[in-house]
């Protein structure tokens, strides 16, 4: 009785799984792609990944010592973040930065794929948080699919106004939350209210709600199929090793659909019952068993749905898995990750660029300077028989405050700078240039170039500051 | 044609050649005709608001007023605006106190940079380097001083010197004797020097006086370097046995420094003369 029971209610999940079939199809560009919202163990994970922007929103709010923790304060080319403050000058580490990412995107891709597509990417993300709402607001993608069909009666109207209404809030939210890294948090929303901010920060803002709008309400993985460039940057990065939401075409093809009253030992066909439900849940609409394929964002949903699907016909989960093409051809176990020259290749580069981050943040030098020597001319004969070069210093200070500073210079014998008592204010966060004379007897001098190294030396609360910067002195030729 | 059309029902223009070869009417996309006449209606609104349409040798005026003309002398405007601050404040002022104020001064040398190129240049190099038959003004070597005052006067007044052609009055061997103790920077080990009158332009110790432009022959800087592929002696010879400015010789050396007054406002004097004051040599 009860063997019949359980053949009796696989079969009506079977009959919904069919029933249900139908409404799936592939992506061919022409229409919405409703997505089938389904939970599961990468749901989850995505849930958490996307739960990164969350940064991206309170982030701007948060308060080191007087000021905003980290503020990319444009107006006066002063980037803070944290504790630190970077001047344009410091900007080579900015470089390293996006190197550094450029590489942690390679590395990701070649070992998992396009993780960042499938998990991180804020076209993915916001698209995920649309179509949630629209999803909570609208009903299941069938229900959807009938309402935007359906003439325009009072009900469709509620629900389409209110989704739209929700959907640009959350477009001006993302537009306000980017502009309060660029300028104080808390003085913005007061200047917004009351009109009082740049027209930059409300085109900003307008730009920002009229792209997310557009972008995760209406392009949605258009976008990803033919407008962005990493797309297709990270499906060269993937190759045969790599680890990517795959379908066991052996396990898997032939792919046929449940008999009535076929019991699982008679069945000819293999694992696949052609459900559709991986092409359900996709959300660009592509079909994972034809392979690795351009509109795959490999976010890994048609895994949760497959393995549901396996648990429901009573077959071994990991149908649709990560595993990549390698593993999957040739039934072996994949390549430990120190075989593979890229990790190694990928990882030294990116120390490099940590490295190279690190020594640059340890090594802010708050007093800089640089000594720029007249052309001319390059030299003067004086009346006392000296030569002398003019020089312009530019004394950079990145200290929050104004510093007094003296130059000093060291250099062939015989050397005097004019006056080197003179002391200059450096003014904070800026570069004051000071013009200085050096003068070296002529009958003193053995080369035509010699080299002189000057110094700058200030004090901030009882810290010495220092900075020097090598230079020539140019005298007659010999 | 159209009765005949071998391809029906096919949005061909009727047009065919070569049996099969025929010209189809396929609309451009919807999105495409927009953006066209949204850039026809665009343009008929701009010609209304700014002018475009020729008008004889004008064109219309542009119901907005807008010309090229105003907005450039806006920005002169805007920017006369921020000079005017430092301006008025040079009116009232001396050349030697705007080079004792750090801001004041940093404004005339900014300010007089343009003036430096546009008036000076030329003769004195853009670095005040100095040229071929010209002088160096970032030395502290003046022939008429280089406090800020005399400069300021210089550029004002201009300065002609004149040194008498001594070929008629002093013979070869006497110009050679004196022009060797010269080139060593030491005229007065020549009694030449004091006794054929030297020293009532040049000064008792050849250092040169000021009040008259006379030239310091003791520190080695000349006034008239030498020539490409000449001798400093002979360079020296030269100077003495011609002169400069000396109207009677016609192979006399010339330096004139023409005067500025008549030419530039006393504020961009008061400028220049700063700036020169600053290139290193002003005392």
């Amino acid at each position: 009785m009860s063997g019949n029971d359980n053949a009796a209610t696989r079969q009506s999940v079977v009959d919904d799984l069919y029933a249900e079939s139908v409404h799936w199809h592939l992506n061919t560009g022409e229409e919405t792609i409703h997505a089938k919202r389904m939970g599961g163990y990468w749901r989850k994970i995505k849930w958490l990944s996307a739960a990164v922007w969350i940064v991206f929103f309170i982030g701007p709010y948060f308060q080191w010592g007087e000021r905003q923790a980290v503020l990319f304060d444009i107006p006066n080319r002063q980037f803070h973040i944290l504790g630190i403050t970077i001047l344009p000058q410091d900007f080579w580490m900015l470089s390293l930065t996006l190197l550094f990412f450029a590489l942690l995107l390679a590395v990701a891709t070649a070992l998992a794929g396009r993780v960042y597509c499938g998990f991180f990417c804020f076209q993915t993300v916001w698209t995920d948080i649309f179509t949630w709402l629209e999803d909570k607001l609208e009903g299941p993608p069938q229900k959807r699919r009938k309402l935007d069909e359906a003439p325009l009666s009072f009900t469709k109207a509620r629900v389409k106004v209110l989704k739209h209404i929700l959907w640009l809030m959350i477009s001006v939210l993302t537009g306000i939350s980017f502009v309060a890294w660029f300028y104080d948090a808390f003085d913005l929303w007061r200047d917004l209210f009351t009109m009082q901010a740049s027209p930059v920060a409300y085109g900003t803002i307008a730009l920002f709600t009229a792209g997310t709008y557009v972008l995760a309400g209406y392009m949605r993985e258009q976008a990803c199929f033919w407008l962005c460039p990493y797309a297709r940057i990270q499906g060269v990065m993937i190759d045969k090793t790599t680890v990517v939401p795959a379908y066991d075409f052996h396990r898997g093809e032939p792919r046929g659909r449940i008999k009535k009253g076929q019991s699982e030992e008679e069945r000819t066909t293999g694992d696949c019952v052609d459900c559709k439900m991986c092409i359900a849940v996709c959300p660009t609409g592509v079909d994972i068993r034809h392979g690795q394929q351009e509109g795959c964002i490999m976010c890994a949903l048609c895994i949760d749905a497959c393995d549901e699907v396996m648990v429901k016909v009573g077959r071994p989960t990991g149908l649709i898995r990560y595993e990549s093409y390698e593993s999957l051809e040739t039934n072996t176990k994949p390549k430990p990750l120190y075989m593979r020259p890229r990790v190694w290749i990928y990882s030294a580069i990116m120390s490099l660029a940590v490295i190279g981050i690190v020594y640059g943040l340890t090594s802010l030098a708050p007093l800089e300077l640089k000594a720029i020597h007249d052309r001319q001319p390059l030299f003067v004969l004086q009346s006392d028989g000296s030569i002398q070069n003019k020089y312009t210093l530019k004394i950079l200070n990145k200290m929050t405050e104004d510093i007094s500073v003296t130059i000093s210079a060291e250099g062939p014998e015989g050397l005097i700078m004019v006056d080197e008592d003179l002391v200059t204010t450096a003014r904070h966060g800026k570069v004051t240039a000071r013009t200085v004379f050096l003068r070296v007897p002529k009958e003193l001098l053995t080369a035509e170039t010699t080299p002189v190294k000057f110094s700058v030396q200030g004090e901030s609360d009882g810290q010495l500051l220092q900075g020097s910067r090598n230079s020539v002195f140019i005298g007659p030729k010999r | 044609m159209a009765d005949n059309n071998p391809y029906p029902g096919e949005n061909n223009t009727g047009h065919v050649w070569d049996d099969n070869l025929r010209e189809l009417t396929n609309p451009p996309p919807r999105w495409w005709m927009l953006a066209f006449w949204a850039s026809v209606i665009w343009w008929a609104v701009y010609g209304v608001l700014y002018p475009m349409w020729p008008v004889g040798h004008e064109s219309n005026k542009g119901i907005m007023g807008w010309t090229q003309m105003d907005e450039y002398k806006k920005g002169v405007d805007e920017v006369e605006a921020v000079r005017a601050e430092f301006e008025t404040q040079i009116k009232g002022m001396s050349a030697k106190d705007i080079l004792a104020a750090p801001g004041l001064s940093q404004y005339a040398v900014a300010s007089a940079k343009v003036l430096f190129g546009d008036n000076c240049a030329a003769c004195h190099g853009g670095g005040g380097q100095g040229g071929p038959g010209y002088p160096v003004l970032a030395d502290d070597d003046w022939l008429y001083g280089g406090g800020i005052d005399t400069i300021q006067q210089t550029i004002a007044m201009g300065r002609k010197g004149i040194m008498t052609a001594h070929g008629k009055i002093l013979s070869d061997a006497e110009i050679n004797s004196l022009a060797k103790a010269i080139e060593a920077g030491d005229p007065t080990s020549d009694p030449n020097f004091t006794q054929k009158g030297c020293i009532a332009c040049h000064g008792m110790d050849g250092k040169g006086m000021a009040v008259l432009g006379s030239a310091n022959l003791t520190d080695g800087i000349y006034r008239f370097t030498p020539a490409e592929g000449e001798s400093l002696l002979d360079s020296i010879v030269f100077t003495i046995k011609y002169g400069v400015n000396d109207a009677t010789e016609p192979k006399s050396r010339e330096a004139v420094m023409p005067a500025f007054g008549g030419r530039l406002s006393e504020d961009d004097i008061k400028k220049l003369a700063v700036y020169v004051h600053k290139f290193g040599g002003g005392q």
